[in-house]
Formats: C-alpha cells, structure tokens, sequence
C-alpha cells in the first residue's frame, strides 16, 4: 500500500503557514470558489453525505444528516457554531489546526455555511487556547480583507459574518447545547433535546454546531472529492447494523508514557499498537504499557492485550470503550498504579460536572471521594461495587442525566474495576498507599 | 462612581452589534475587564449589566458559573500561572512541577504572591499534551516544563 500522505497537516510546518497569502498561494480558497460559482448548497450537502464524514467531536455523527436535519425553507437567520472548546483530556488536534493552518479551518467554516444556509458563524473557542484564539482572529479579518467573508462573497449572493467568542474554562460548553447557553451568555448548562440545536439552537433559531477537525474535513472533501474521503479508512462492520463506516483521515493524539508524544494524521481505523510503536515511539524506558485511554477520559481503557483494536468509530466499542471519542491516546506504563490513573480521571469529572443533574454533580463528587478514600489507604473492598453502582446509574444511557457527561465519568470507573479488578483488591488488601501530596508547606502560613 | 474604564465601556458597545441578543456579551465583557482590572468588582458587574439591560443577578449568575472570573476580594496578580493537573501531564510529573511552583512562589495553589506577580492555580487538561507537562501563562501554552526556576525567572523578566 502506498505510504499515507497528510492531507489535514500538510501545511502546519510551513514558514507563514497561519497567513492567508501562504494559505492562497497552495491553491487554498480555490474550492471555495468553484462552490460559490458552480454548486448548490444542497449539492454540497449531498457531496458531504457521499463521503461519510462522521463529526469527529466524539459522538461521530454523519454530519451531511445532521445539517439535513435544519427546517426546509426557513426564513433564517440560521447559525452555524463552531465548537472549538475542545476539553477532552489529552486531545488538541483542533488546536494544531488553528494555531498552524487556520485559514484551512476558516474555508472549511465558509463552505459549511454555505452548505446549511447560515449568514452568521460564531466561532467559540475556549480560553486556554490564546494562541489558536488570536490565529483564527487574524485569519478572519484577512478574509474578510480578501472579500471571502462578508456582504457578497466572491460576487455571489452568499453573505456570512464571522464572530469570534471566548470561552471561559469549563468543560461542559464542549457539550453542543452547553456551548450555545454558553455563547447566549448564560451557564452553560446543557439543554433538554428535543428540540435538537437544528430545530431550535442559538438565540432559538435553527443551528449547527460542528466541530473544528469536522469542517477541515469538508474543505478537502471540496478540493479531493467524496470518492477520496471514502477510499480512507473502514467500511461498515456488516455484524453491526448501526455502523456507518468510518472513513477519511483522522488526527491522532498520542500522548503520556511513551518516546515521543504528538499528533499524527492517518487513515480512520489504525490499531493503538501500531499508533503507540509506530508513531508514538514505543513505550518509554523500554517498559510495557499497562493499558491506555483510547479517546480521551470519557470513553474508558484499553488493557496491554486489548491493543490490537481499531481506533475507528467501530472498533473501541468492540473491547468495552465508549466508543473512538476524540481519537486521543494516552499511554500509561506497567509501573502506573490504576488507582492513580482512575483518582486522576474521578477528580477531573468531579471538577467539571455542571451541577445541573443531580446524579451528575453527586455522583462525580462521590466516584471522586470513593477513589480518594481507597487510594489513601482507607478503601474496603466494597466500594468497588458502589463505584461501579454509580458509575451505571448517572448518565444518558440509564436516562437520569440530560447530557453525557455522566455517561463519560462513569465509563471509565466501570472499565477500570473490570478491566484491573485483581489490582484494585491487591491495593486495598496490601497496596503500598504511597499517595503523592502537595507541598504546602509555605513559609507565612 | 463608575468604575469602568471610557475605552472599556466602549469596546463593550462596540460588541452588542455582533449578536443577535445583547446578553451574549456577558462573557466578552467580563473578559474585557478582568484582563485589565485581573478580577470582576461588584461595581463592574452592575455597570456591565446597565450596558447589556440585564439584572445584575445575570451577569453575576454568569460568573459565578465559570470558576475563571475572580471577585474584588481574591484579584488575580499580573501572571496567572496554570498548571495542568490533567493525566497526561500528570503521567509525565506535574505533581512535582507544582511542588517546585509552590516552593519557589510560596504560594498554595489558588493564591497570589505578595507583590501581586503571580497567581498560582491548578488547572484541568489545557490541551497541550505532547508538551506535558505543560503551563498556560495567562493564555499561552509553555511546554515541557521541567525547570520550575527558569520558567518564573523567565517570566519576571518579561513582565
């Protein structure tokens, strides 16, 4: 097979890669347009729909269907949000996209509001990304210099204002209903669905949210065609009938104990052994990995013999996973005690957790307390089974949250207690409870 | 008195037109003033709810919501140093750079040195992971931090 090349990368080491000039230079807004002059907005949808793209946020949905899921014929304004709060721990190919070739995002963004019929896209980025902020802050303003934002784009009848939104550090505006309450200037607590963001959305009109590495995906679908997205990746899995195939290139995070952490761009569904041994390095100081968080710490863990397995949107659920989630690897060595791995994922929930759903925000804050106390030595074998008690009974799954968060929190607690059980017992029958703390020893307190 | 400045008021009015409702400047606003003010008065609530027609309760509510926004009584100093607690960081030693960062600053995590230089907090993934452990200064990512010293000797030099 013919060496993989970049397509979604392939400009991020350039000199001046985040300028429009260098952008236009290698042929960039030439798709745009094609588009504007020789297609309609529902052709662009079907050409979207002809490739499989699936969002690639982490629930992985078609996204040609989820913008057919907007009214027919409706009067507008319709929104398209940007969801680039990307907060799933250990993930941060959206950042990479907008730091180093944000011009690239910004025709993807252009061509999907084209596509759905929206005159305003809000461009939510969360705060602690600075630099991507103020990348995609130049990035518009060129373009709208340039005349390919605005009254009019290229001559056509196509206008679209661009707006760029800062979040404010919180997790759950990554939710797509959170990020709109978030964007309205309200908490950003997740809403009710029905109605879905499509019906009603932003500022209750109709709206898609769509993610950064989705809408780069679009524009190369444009230039490449859907022929070339669809002869990437996998095919549906003819055992499940709810798999629509996983196709196109895909940005993997690798990340934790191994030689070289980083992102890669292969095509959809390369194993995590191949990812950590071929792209990663290997595990670090020549250990084994113990296990590995497939896409970020909502979608569980990966044992050492689980490896094998296809990180397309198919493959992590075939071993337990949530599912591909974010596509972020994080390795963790045969030295790591699981213990700290889970106190460090229950914390990190327990901190984001809303607050909205009561089973959420207590369940979190009681996982959390739980793996606190057995770390610290004080854990009794039973609190496996309550841990994995709360963990089934938060979330959308057994319907007693609004969004997934809980669903997230809880998968790991589940996975770990079943995937390493026997270490969990050991540590709570004769563990070493060599907990780390902070130093807080200050000289004036 | 007012305790916002002329030109923030005006950048706040500059911002109502880009929205279709005027509450969707909440956040930009308050971004506004606590990047100059480094925390939200109670003052600056009000006077940024009169600007948007909304209850000072809203804005406040708003606020609240977002750990990030700090109150008159707790301002940030001119750095806010994050440090990134999250497990990819964390499999690669930030416990002891946050350690090092307490020592160093004499600071606990959440509180800001005496001469008002540095607040120190802990933070949840800032995705910069091939980088752990990693820092956000203010809003920029520094990577590979492994040298507590260099890394605020650096920065007193800047600010």
């Amino acid at each position: 097979m013919a060496k993989f090349e970049p397509v979604l990368l392939k400009r991020i080491a350039k000199d001046n890669s985040d300028h429009i000039d260098s952008y236009i230079a290698d042929g960039g807004y030439l798709g745009l347009k094609k588009v504007l002059k020789d297609m309609a907005p529902a052709q662009v949808i079907d050409l979207v729909k002809a490739s499989g793209l699936r969002g690639r946020g982490g629930a992985g949905f078609p996204t040609g269907l989820k913008w057919t899921f907007l009214p027919k014929d409706h009067p507008g304004p319709i929104y398209l949000c940007i969801n680039a709060d990307e907060s799933e721990p250990c993930t941060f190919n959206n950042r990479v996209l907008m730091e180093k070739d944000p011009h690239q995002v910004l025709e993807g963004i252009i061509l999907t509001s084209y596509a759905v019929g929206a005159s305003k896209t809000f461009i939510y980025v969360r705060y602690e990304y600075g630099d991507a902020y103020r990348s995609m802050e130049r990035a518009v303003q060129q373009a709208y210099d340039k005349g390919l934002l605005g009254k009019n784009i290229q001559g056509s009848s196509f206008s679209l204002e661009a707006v760029m939104h800062k979040g404010a550090a919180a997790y759950i505006c990554g939710e797509e209903t959170g990020l709109i309450e978030s964007l309205e200037g309200k908490r950003a607590w997740p809403r009710i669905k029905p109605p879905f963001p499509a019906i009603e959305g932003a500022f209750r009109k109709p709206t898609i949210v769509n993610n950064i590495e989705t809408v780069s995906c679009v524009k190369n679908i444009i230039d490449l065609g859907a022929d070339w997205f669809k002869s990437i990746g996998i095919p549906p899995d003819p055992t499940n009938p709810r798999d629509a195939g996983s196709y196109g290139p895909k940005l993997y995070c690798v990340s934790g104990h191994v030689n070289r952490p980083g992102l890669v761009e292969l095509p959809m569904g390369i194993s995590v052994r191949e990812l950590i041994t071929e792209h990663g390095g290997g595990v670090w100081k020549n250990r084994k990995a113990k296990g590995v968080i497939p896409g970020g710490n909502s979608m569980g863990f990966m044992t050492e013999a689980e490896l094998d397995t296809k990180l397309d949107f198919n493959g992590p659920g075939k071993v337990g996973c949530l599912g591909l989630g974010t596509g972020a690897v994080t390795v963790f060595d045969d030295q790591t005690s699981i213990v700290d791995v889970l106190y460090n994922i229950c914390r990190f929930f327990a901190h984001e957790s809303c607050g909205q759903c009561t089973p959420c925000r207590e369940g979190t804050a009681w996982m959390f307390k739980i793996i606190d106390r057995i770390r610290k030595g004080h854990g009794r074998i039973e609190d496996l089974n309550i841990l994995e008690e709360v963990g089934n009974q938060i979330g959308t799954m057994p319907g007693t949250t609004i969004c997934g968060l809980a669903d997230g929190a809880g998968w790991p607690v589940k996975n770990a207690i079943r995937k390493y059980r026997n270490e969990f017992e050991s540590y709570i029958k004769n563990g070493d409870k060599k907990v780390r703390t902070l130093n807080l020893q200050m000289s004036h307190h | 008195m007012s305790s916002l400045k002329p030109e923030i008021v005006e950048k706040i009015k500059s911002l109502i037109p880009l929205y279709p409702a005027k509450q969707a400047v909440t956040l930009p606003a308050l971004h506004l003033v606590q990047d100059q003010e480094r925390c939200v008065s109670q003052q600056a609530i009000v006077e940024i709810a009169a600007l948007l027609e909304l209850s000072p309760a809203e804005i406040h509510d708003t606020m609240s919501f977002y750990g990030f926004f700090k109150t008159e009584s707790n301002p940030l100093g001119k750095c806010r140093l994050w440090v990134c607690r999250s497990l990819a960081c964390d499999l690669r030693g930030a416990d002891d750079l946050l350690n090092k960062l307490i020592t160093k600053l004499d600071v606990a995590p959440g509180q800001t040195t005496k001469d008002g230089m540095f607040t120190l907090e802990e933070a949840e993934c800032i995705g910069a992971c091939e980088g752990a452990p990693c820092v956000l200064i203010n809003d920029v990512h520094s990577l590979n931090v492994f040298d507590a010293d260099r890394l605020i000797d650096d920065i007193r030099k800047k600010l």
